[in-house]
């Protein structure tokens, strides 16, 4: 029988962990990718060696689906491993996991295609691929070149796999939510179906944008006072509240096309600064 | 003499990237080793998504060796002379030779190996080359499109030493990433290709488009369809692949009901497959997608993983579709005052206010004939699709589904073909309205608000709007003056600009944008092959805003300045006017008297018919006439300065005469501003 989704967070966590990671946890706070988490963004900055696998639960407010959808979710989790600095033999690695997970490339077409990324919330970019495997995406491969605004020396090795979309290969199942979960007849939807028509309703309908707007004017000032106050972590997590923040604002349908850049601009200052001021604490600057 | 191989093996080369990394490497090569003095014969380049190689026939074993003598200052100069000359040929005194009084230096280049040259040109070459895009990685400095792995470099049967970064040449490479991805030692240039493809990888990009070319057809047909060709996508799906095999899956058939263009578009862009059609030319509900791999189970694994991915995404594309359908196009088009277009230009729904507008008086003008309210209703409807799930899961399909949508929910056919044209150069008058109207409008709103292009700046891609409205202009041979219709869209941007002082430039925009126009025109026409000095010539008449009658007038010009005729009246044109301008005449006036040289008269009696007949020629359009009559002065101005002097000793004559000249040149002048032409 093929992997349950458990199980296939296990087997990366296994073969990661081998190859020398430090298995972390999620980061606890809303964040839109796994990318947000301080073991990818901070540790990308500098010259110390980082390896790490971790599993991040994942909210995209606009991507809700009131679980009527057999592929979008506003809530997933995506795996996220980053090796600094990439070794030489990453894609043979990356491969090597998907073998772990029981993907055959003489069976399978793996493939990879062109996708360079960019994270205007973070400053960041990288070059890399969208890994495909029988025409579908499941895994964002990337070498950092900037974060924060910041030259990335070394460079980072980013991995990025969608869970729920592996696992769906897998499983050879066509809607999410009948993922087999464990080996004991408990399904994804069993678990999560009420949450995505919760969630999708919170998001879409019910989330008060006076509320909203508040809190993100109020994250964007306690990042600052932290920044002041050279405490770069807490400032980055206000940085992390005030973009989750506007991602539901924009579910709420009230950002104007006009104010989305204003909106953004305003996160990667946040996100940016915080960066600085990690590079300066850790006297990376210098 | 040798051949050299170059493959520079990387981690996945962007397809798109390819063709001009191939095109880059055989210059740079050529340029390095001929810039060395390096003989060689014939270079070729050749892509995979891991390689980037190149073989260079024939390459000399040495540069040639060279002796150069370069004369200095004479023995007796002074130190600084000497000097000056050590410092530029880089020797010492004493390496110079003394030839009675002078001082010569004597440099000796030797002949420089193959080797040598070629691997200072590679280094050189990677370390500048110029990808769109490039990256560094792990620790090093070295930038390349994605990581490079490997260098195999061989001249003959000798590797020849390259080092870049931490990388050695060699002879080693690897094969196909699963199907060999052992080292492979590679003999040299003569067995590269075998060795490959022995190994699962097809070196040469053309070949791989052959096959995909071939066996993406084969497959096809295999099923009774045929192959929607798409040259785009065997390119691309080359240089995704170092060993093509097409495969044909199915979809199901409930899909179909999406509009074609964007099962197409899903296919084609999210999933680079092949669309197919069925014996009738209609889209049949099958894909040919291109693995990389001979797969184990023959392919049925990967038919089926990519079954599902389209399925996955036809799903998302269908619920848009049906979503979209629910919504009538005049609900939607509410909406659009909650988009902005531009800050100073107010929302989407206050340009298709505008654009409705100037529609309408396009018809009731009479430029267009076309049913006004089919073209308001077309007008208020053409951009209600932006709001549409559809159009925000595929911009690229603004107006068809807007024009899918139209026809579903029932609108006229000319309606909905007019919200689906208006992005093209459409001929059906509902459509040309419509297009046009939103094209001229793009343009007097931006001008109004100052932001016109500049150099190569041009964010609201205002030329190209520019272009297209001429193209609907011509092709549909609209016959309107442009300076009113300009006028009339300036004046509804006018009425939607709060700014007062924004208004009150507008009575200066309406000449910047006949301008710019006028530009528009004069390149277009020069991509058109014709001569830009008639573009020039017609233009500089002024005051001409009929676009149509504008490039009839060039057309016959230049049919007429073809001719033998043409050729001599420019002749006697430009002589006449020499003749003026020398002597600075500037009046006109009397050209008659008693005593009128018989060259005189004909030339007055030919003037006196041809002036008349270009001009009422003019009048109805017909230039071809209006140079014929012109023609007909050909053979008086010629026996005119055969047989008349200009510059006469009496005063009158010399006047009347040059009086004369003027009239010829006026009248010339009135059809075409033929000192404007060259010849």
């Amino acid at each position: 029988m093929s992997l349950s989704f458990q199980d296939l967070i296990l087997t990366l966590h296994r073969y990661w962990g081998d190859q020398g990671c430090l298995i972390l946890q999620p980061y606890d706070m809303e964040m839109g990718a796994g990318t947000f988490h301080p073991a990818t963004v901070l540790r990308a900055l500098g010259p110390e060696p980082w390896k790490a696998a971790y599993v991040q639960p994942c909210r995209r407010p606009t991507d809700g689906r009131y679980g009527e959808n057999p592929n979008r979710l506003g809530a997933y989790y995506q795996y996220q491993v980053v090796l600094k600095p990439s070794p030489a033999n990453l894609q043979d690695l990356y491969l090597g996991s998907l073998a772990a997970i029981g993907i055959d490339p003489l069976k399978h077409d793996i493939r990879f295609v062109e996708d360079d990324w960019e994270s205007p919330t973070l400053g960041a970019w990288g070059l890399g691929w969208e890994v495909w495997c029988d025409g579908m995406e499941v895994t964002q491969f990337t070498y950092f070149q900037q974060v924060g605004g910041f030259e990335c020396r070394p460079v980072t090795g980013e991995l990025t796999y969608g869970l729920e979309r592996l696992a769906m290969y897998i499983q050879g199942v066509d809607n999410v939510f009948d993922l087999r979960f464990n080996d004991e007849g408990v399904t994804y939807g069993d678990i999560f179906l009420e949450n995505e028509v919760e969630m999708s309703t919170y998001n879409f309908e019910v989330a008060d944008t006076d509320t909203l707007f508040d809190q993100f004017r109020k994250s964007a000032a306690e990042c600052e006072r932290c920044l002041e106050a050279k405490l770069p972590i807490p400032a980055y997590e206000q940085a992390i509240r005030a973009s989750h923040v506007f991602n539901t604002l924009q579910a709420r349908g009230v950002i104007s096309v006009a104010e989305r850049q204003a909106y953004i601009g305003r996160v990667r200052d946040l996100a940016k600064a915080a960066c600085g001021s990690w590079m300066d604490v850790k006297g990376y600057s210098a | 003499m040798a051949d050299f191989l170059l493959e520079l093996l990387s981690e996945e080369i962007p397809a798109r990237m390819q063709p001009k990394a191939r095109n880059d490497l055989a210059r740079l090569f050529a340029e390095g080793v001929s810039a060395a003095g390096l003989e060689t014969g014939a270079i070729a380049t050749h892509s995979t998504p891991r390689r980037l190689v190149l073989i260079a026939r024939d390459v000399a074993d040495t540069t040639q060796a060279s002796r150069e003598e370069i004369k200095g200052p004479r023995t007796s100069a002074p130190p600084q002379a000497l000097e000056g000359f050590l410092r530029k040929t880089g020797l010492a005194r004493e390496q110079l030779e003394e030839r009675g009084d002078t001082l010569f230096a004597v440099i000796e280049r030797p002949g420089r190996t193959a080797a040598e040259v070629i691997s200072e040109t590679v280094q050189r070459i990677v370390a500048d080359f110029p990808w769109p895009k490039s990256m560094r990685w792990g620790t090093g400095s070295l930038r390349w499109v994605r990581p490079l792995q490997g260098i195999v470099a061989t001249l003959g049967e000798d590797i020849v030493p390259i080092t870049i970064d931490t990388i050695q040449s060699g002879a080693t490479t690897v094969g196909h990433r699963f199907h060999h991805p052992g080292p492979i030692t590679i003999g040299g240039a003569h067995d590269y290709a075998e060795k490959l493809r022995a190994c699962h990888v097809i070196v040469d990009q053309e070949e791989r488009e052959r096959m995909i070319r071939l066996n993406a057809q084969a497959v096809a047909a295999d099923a009774g369809l045929n192959l929607l060709d798409d040259e785009g996508l065997v390119v691309e799906n080359a240089g995704l692949t170092e060993w093509p095999e097409p495969l044909l899956g199915r979809f199901d058939p409930d899909f179909l009901d999406v509009p074609r263009e964007v099962i197409v578009l899903t296919m084609r862009t999210n999933q680079k497959y092949f669309a197919c059609l069925d014996a009738d030319a209609n889209l049949a509900p099958a894909f040919v997608c291109v693995a990389n791999i001979s797969a184990s189970d023959g392919g049925a694994a990967i038919v089926e993983g990519n079954r599902r991915v389209l399925a996955a995404r036809l799903a998302d594309a269908r619920f848009f579709w049906e979503q979209d359908l629910k919504v009538p196009l005049e609900e939607q088009a509410k909406k659009l005052d909650g988009i902005i277009f531009h800050e100073q230009l107010g929302t989407i729904a206050d340009k298709v206010e505008r654009i409705a507008k100037l529609a309408r008086w396009l018809v009731e003008s009479g430029v267009i004939e076309a049913d006004a309210d089919q073209v308001h209703r077309a007008a208020r409807l053409a951009k209600a699709d932006l709001v549409s799930g559809m159009v925000g899961e595929f911009p690229e399909l603004q107006g068809v589904i807007g024009g899918y949508l139209a026809d579903a929910q029932g609108e006229p056919k000319t309606v909905a073909n007019a919200i689906r044209d208006q992005y093209s150069v459409p001929s059906q008058p509902v459509s040309v309205a419509v297009a046009l109207a939103d094209r001229l409008d793009t343009i007097c709103a931006f001008f109004a608000i100052d932001q016109k292009p500049t150099g190569s700046k041009d964010p609201f891609a205002l030329r190209r709007a520019a272009i297209g409205s001429l193209e609907i202009i011509v092709r549909n041979g609209l016959r309107l003056g442009l300076t009113e219709t300009v006028r009339g869209g300036l004046a509804n941007v006018a009425g939607q600009l709060e700014e007062s002082e924004a208004t009150h430039r507008l009575n200066r925009t309406a000449p910047e944008i006949l301008d710019f126009f006028a530009d528009r025109l004069k390149v277009q026409q020069r991509d058109a092959g014709v001569r830009h000095d008639l573009i020039d010539a017609v233009f500089s008449l002024g005051g001409e805003d009929d676009v149509v009658r504008l490039l009839a007038r060039v057309a016959a010009l230049q049919a007429f300045t073809d001719t033998q005729e043409g050729a001599d009246l420019l002749t006697a044109y430009k002589r006449a006017a020499n003749i003026l301008k020398k002597e600075k005449w500037e009046a006109s006036g009397n050209v008659g008297g008693s005593d009128l040289a018989p060259g005189e008269a004909k030339l007055i009696a030919a003037l006196d018919t041809a002036e008349p007949s270009a001009l009422a020629a003019v009048e109805r359009e017909d230039f071809s006439a209006a140079m014929a009559s012109l023609a007909s002065l050909r053979q008086p101005i010629d026996a005119f300065f055969d047989h008349v002097t200009v510059n006469d000793p009496d005063a009158a004559k010399r006047e009347r005469r040059l009086n004369l000249l003027t009239r010829f040149r006026d009248a010339v002048n009135s059809v075409a501003d033929f000192s404007k032409i060259e010849g």
